[in-house]
């Protein structure tokens, strides 16, 4: 019997009690899911901390071990023998439970990631919803500890978050839908089964950009680092963190990004999807991690080589541009699906490749119109900015030379 | 399985119980306004979990995303702004006895309707038989002979609120 795929039968054969091995079972997996990010994040730190060395030039982690490889196992210890320092005003419980709550929102994501075609911690029927519902909590957390520290930088901290993450959450939700759409389900797994003839990220680019950006702007990173703009809010909502407690957030943090590369995979590029996935599920676990790297070492690029935003230039960009393109692309997509059904050029078979091309071709033509829609239009708007601005300027430059004339 | 005489549902059932009363204790009975207001979304978060022993897990992430993700988290920032709210003295008011009063009539009310079948059948249907898949709920919202006509109400309300917040916004701005 197949004692890694079917470990509750397994262990039930050999004459355990069948409730029981049922809950060693799911006990397992619990433990294994929730300990897998966990685990990453360690290596992560390492990945992070040398990518962003060599885009500045620099070499990175490079004394402990090999490649400097054990570094973050060095960082461990020493945020282990740190003093937690609780300040005297904060306000004790809501202090102590915000970390933890931090690393649980994070972590809670991973319940519904489908790692193989076996190997998921629950296809809920909900799965989407579920990933963006549990992710908000994070908000919760970060305002809990800014308001709990009680300091105004931690303060003025959270309340950059709340505008932030809640004005965010709009077009990832509706950068969400899409795929939701395409697949015609929200669960996990059935999402990842629909893009078995073509990924997402080819028939639904812009839905695809819209996740990647407003999933940055969830993790609070650069440009979107507004939260704990060093230079403004010394370190924002965790400025009075210290230890471990400071490390959760920290690993929160770094979790949250390599989960969002997660999601990338799962929604847009085919999750555990690959050659042979379902004769070897382990191939299928590698293929998803594989993916989501690659979205993940994008997301590191970006963050390495774009400065911090200004906070009314990130609304803007979420109000003024990212929101009306997700409802516009909501909108086409939806209208197009339809009359590729009436029409009947949907793939018979979805996993066909060949049958998958005409509807892609006309959901790509349908993204490429509203990209082309939202940039005319946004560049007009410059355009008109940059005019005002000039003529202001002139005005001010006609005016400086009357009043010298005089 | 059966731990001590219990079904891991009952137990399930017991500890979101505890969570939704104990959270909206806490609310009552909390002199620090944020403190109120994390209990709330304790309280909600209660809700949440009988959402789903009720098998509707559509509704249960709904309300994590409305209750807790914005609506908690806006209750905790609008407290968070009215600083002089969060050190209050007293634990209740002057008029503590009249909203005991409405609050116990209106618990004899449900309570009522609960176990003697005043408005129909009050015996709850065996969950197994009203499983409904958020297919269901979609075509319900848009069928015109159930629930499209509330749920179109329900969006021009909402909808007039959101232009409404836009326009006293806005008023503000140009001052």
């Amino acid at each position: 019997m197949d004692c890694i795929n079917q470990l509750a039968q397994c262990l039930s054969a050999g004459g355990m009690d069948s409730g029981l091995a049922e809950f060693i079972s799911i006990f397992l997996g619990v433990t294994l899911t929730a300990t897998f990010p966990l685990l990453v994040t360690i290596l992560l730190i390492w990945v992070e901390r040398k990518f962003a060395a060599r885009i500045q030039d620099r070499i990175g982690p490079n004394r402990v071990g090999p490649f400097g490889l054990l570094q973050p196992l060095a960082d461990v210890v020493k945020l282990l023998g740190k003093e937690n320092i609780t300040p005297q005003g904060a306000d004790k419980p809501i202090y102590n439970f915000a970390p933890p709550l931090m690393v649980a929102s994070v972590l809670l994501i991973w319940a519904v990631v489908p790692f193989s075609p076996y190997h998921i911690g629950s296809d809920l029927e909900i799965g989407a919803l579920y990933t963006i519902a549990v992710a908000s909590i994070g908000t919760l957390a970060v305002m809990m500890a800014g308001w709990a520290s009680n300091n105004k930088y931690a303060l003025l901290g959270a309340f950059r978050v709340v505008a932030q993450l809640i004005s965010y959450e709009v077009p990832l939700a509706m950068a969400i839908l899409v795929p939701v759409m395409l697949a015609g389900s929200m669960s996990m797994q059935d999402i990842v089964t629909a893009q078995y003839g073509m990924w997402f990220m080819f028939s639904a680019p812009v839905a695809a950009f819209l996740f990647f950006i407003s999933s940055q702007a969830e993790t609070g990173r650069a440009p979107f680092d507004l939260l704990e703009a060093e230079s403004e809010l010394v370190a924002g909502f965790n400025i009075e963190y210290s230890g471990m407690k400071f490390a959760m957030f920290f690993a929160g943090e770094f979790m949250h990004v390599f989960t969002n590369g997660v999601l990338m995979a799962v929604f847009f590029s085919g999750g555990w999807l690959g050659p042979f996935a379902e004769q070897a599920p382990i191939l299928g676990a590698i293929y998803l991690l594989g993916k989501a790297s690659v979205w993940y070492m994008l997301s590191l690029w970006l963050r390495n080589s774009v400065p911090r935003l200004r906070i009314d230039q990130m609304m803007n960009f979420n109000w003024k541009f990212l929101v009306p393109m997700s409802i516009l692309n909501l909108v086409v997509t939806a209208f197009l699906l339809q009359v590729i059904k009436q029409a009947g050029l949907g793939p018979a078979d979805a996993g066909n490749f060949l049958q998958n091309i005409p509807q892609t071709l006309i959901l790509l033509l349908g993204n490429g119109f509203v990209a082309y829609v939202m940039l005319s239009w946004a560049r007009s708007k410059g355009r008109a900015a940059r005019a005002a601005d000039e003529a202001k300027k002139m005005n001010a430059a006609t005016a400086a030379s009357v009043a010298v004339g005089d | 399985m059966v731990i001590g005489g219990l079904t891991p549902e009952a137990i399930a059932f017991g500890f979101f119980t505890i969570l939704t009363l104990g959270g909206a204790l806490g609310v009552v009975l909390n002199k620090n306004l944020v403190r109120g207001s994390v209990w709330l979304i304790v309280s909600l978060f209660g809700v949440a979990g009988l959402f789903v022993l009720l098998s509707a897990p559509f509704l249960a992430a709904v309300q994590v995303l409305v209750y807790i993700g914005a609506i908690g988290i806006l209750f905790t920032f609008a407290v968070m702004l009215t600083r002089s709210m969060t050190n209050l003295r007293q634990r209740f008011t002057s008029q503590w006895w009249s909203s005991l009063i409405v609050v116990v009539l209106l618990f004899v009310v449900l309570m009522a309707g609960v176990v003697v079948p005043v408005w129909g059948n009050a015996r709850p249907e065996d969950a197994s038989t009203v499983v409904a898949t958020t297919v269901d709920l979609g075509v319900a919202l848009v069928d015109g002979n159930q629930f499209v006509l509330p749920f179109e109400v329900a969006s021009l309300l909402l909808t007039a609120a959101m232009i409404g917040a836009i326009v006293i916004a806005r008023q503000h701005e140009e001052e």
